[in-house]
């Protein structure tokens, strides 16, 4: 099992809060791999400091064994790593249509030809249009992505990213806020990501982290709590612990 | 993945090449304008303000309709152009106009890809500050270094030779309107073709969602440098194109009321769909021709009543109160057609 990105005693510290704590986390080539934890556990912050839209205040981030931690944002895009967001972070003036056309002209470094007009290569054409009819999409192709009904705009944020062609996909919840008659959709979108691409998933619903995940890792208070087999943490009185105590809580 | 049926891919590649299409209306604007030249040739002097204006109007556009960026200092770089324009021209180290149009613009490009770092970051408040701030330390440097701009009484002396070695600049401005009205068509036929181009699609999503646009590789910092250049380069054009035109550059072409001006014209005509600094170009100088003609002390006075008015009726968006305009404009006539269902478009392109 080949180890695809690691990070190595990653460590973020914002004025006096420890967001990420000595956190090593090793992802294998093609896995499933869950990251759960209660709220304000650091989750969205690790996958943060993995894509460079924040920095770390030390350790380190490996990718296929090259040091990442200095690359900014579209760097890490180009060697592979993509990510989803919590809340939607899509182009809200542009279509669709634009949208993943824009994200496969990036990806073949086609971004800088200011001569050619939007639209003039037929393949790229035809591969926007595959991603969007795979995700259920080509009813809206030319609308406004401000007026699409939220489900379609979550299932845009994946497409998105797959029109990147990740190697390795940071899924950060992805079926939030979608209503549960629409969630399958969601669900299926991510089920049938190509088997080759390393996902680590972010989720709250403890049905999708099993059903999804070969390995799963829990985090709380920013640091690395429990690893291993969704068999193994199910089991773990640990991490029942920190989940019934939440639960307690908040009750 | 499936293929997709060859309809929705012809249909999406209309779509796509939708916004880059010519409207009608489009052609009309540009007949008009050449037909100018016969038409109104007592009028030629204003023309030839209005299209020198018009193309640095343009220069703003493409960076804040396009990009996203403010700049209340884009006279910086109008005012580079006229004085190398000026420059070159009195010291007669290159005579011939149009090739010194191109240096003068050169010279812009490089002030503006050396100043885009500094908008790069920040809100729109940091980047009116030091846009404006910008423009101000080049007025300031024009007006110590006496010796090479003349100082506060500006570049006295400078003679413009004749265009392409044939064409005089006459006191009518005939020579000078069909020079800047070609000027100008050639850079906005450039400018028209970058903003619908790929380039031109990633600055949108960039001024639309900057975290996404890096999120999907896209190296924002680097489009916004791009896109602040070649705007540079276009004002340092319309600024030299003024020098030409009256064979003079003064401390003014700095000035802070050329910047706020432009920022005027430019959401008179709204911003984002190129023609918004030709048409605010038009209207400003109209106005402020007929107005100070009217009352030569109090023009500005209506002009600042005007700009009220339109803020109020644009309300949220200040760059788009022409939107519902151009929106019934266009349900008028061809878009109907246009946004037909992508069955039919298909059918029809098969067959």
């Amino acid at each position: 099992m080949t180890i695809v990105l690691e990070t190595i005693e990653l460590t973020k510290r914002f004025a006096g809060i420890l967001a990420t704590n000595n956190v090593s986390l090793e992802l294998t080539r093609g896995s499933r791999h869950a990251l759960i934890g209660p709220n304000g556990a650091g989750k969205t912050t690790l996958i943060n400091l993995l894509t460079g839209v924040q920095r770390p205040t030390s350790g380190r981030i490996v990718f296929d064994g090259e040091d990442i931690g200095k690359l900014s944002t579209h760097e890490r895009v180009r060697r592979g790593i993509v990510r989803t967001f919590q809340i939607n972070q899509l182009f809200s003036e542009l279509t669709p249509l634009e949208t993943i056309g824009l994200a496969v002209s990036e990806r073949r470094g086609q971004g800088l030809d200011w001569w050619r007009i939007v639209g003039s290569r037929p393949d790229l054409v035809t591969e926007a249009v595959e991603i969007l009819e795979h995700f259920r999409l080509t009813d809206v192709i030319d609308k406004r992505t401000a007026i699409l009904p939220y489900g379609k705009q979550r299932l845009l944020e994946i497409a998105v990213a797959i029109a990147c062609r990740p190697r390795v996909l940071l899924l950060d919840e992805p079926a939030a806020g979608v209503p549960e008659d629409e969630r399958h959709e969601i669900l299926a979108a991510v089920a049938a990501l190509p088997a080759d691409v390393t996902v680590l998933l972010i989720e709250h619903d403890m049905d999708i982290v099993f059903s999804f995940a070969d390995r799963i890792s829990v985090l709380v208070n920013g640091a690395l709590f429990v690893e291993g087999s969704p068999e193994e943490v199910a089991r773990d009185p640990r991490v029942k612990a920190v989940y019934l105590g939440e639960e307690l809580a908040d009750g | 993945m499936t293929t997709p049926a060859r309809l929705t891919i012809v249909a999406a590649t209309e779509w796509l090449s939708e916004r880059a299409r010519w409207h009608p209306l489009e052609f009309l604007f540009w007949i008009a304008a050449f037909a100018a030249i016969y038409l109104m040739p007592s009028r030629h002097l204003i023309l030839t303000e209005i299209a020198w204006l018009g193309l640095f109007a343009l220069s703003l556009d493409l960076i804040l309709g396009y990009a996203g960026i403010i700049s209340l200092g884009h006279a910086a770089f109008f005012g580079l152009g006229a004085y190398t324009a000026a420059l070159l021209a009195k010291h007669e180290i290159i005579n011939e106009p149009a090739a010194a149009l191109l240096i003068a613009g050169v010279a812009a490009m490089a002030l503006g890809f050396l100043t885009s770092f500094l908008v790069l970051r920040g809100s729109d408040l940091t980047r009116l500050m030091v846009t404006l701030g910008v423009a101000l330390v080049l007025r300031e440097l024009a007006n110590r270094n006496g010796w090479l701009t003349g100082g506060a009484d500006g570049l006295q002396g400078v003679t413009i030779k004749p265009l392409l070695g044939t064409f005089r600049f006459d006191m009518f401005g005939h020579t000078g309107y069909i020079y800047c009205l070609t000027v100008l068509f050639i850079l906005f036929l450039l400018a028209r073709r970058m903003v619908n181009s790929p380039f031109g699609l990633s600055l949108l999503s960039v001024k639309d969602n900057p975290l996404r646009a890096s999120a999907i590789g896209i190296s924002v910092d680097a489009r916004l440098v791009a896109v602040y250049t070649v705007a540079a380069g276009y004002a340092g054009i319309a600024g030299a194109l003024l020098a030409q035109t009256t064979a003079f550059a003064s401390l003014e072409v700095f000035s802070f009321d050329r910047s706020a001006d432009l920022l005027l014209v430019l959401i008179i005509g709204g911003a984002g769909y190129l023609y918004g600094g030709l048409i605010g170009a038009i209207v400003f100088k109209i106005m402020q021709d007929y107005l100070s003609a009217l009352t030569p002390q109090y023009w500005p006075f209506w002009i600042g009543l005007v700009l009220v008015v339109i803020v109020l009726v644009g309300r949220d968006r200040i760059t788009s109160w022409t939107a519902p305009i151009r929106l019934f404009a266009e349900r008028l006539n061809w878009r109907a057609l246009k946004r037909r269902p992508a069955a039919s478009i298909t059918e029809e392109h098969l067959s």
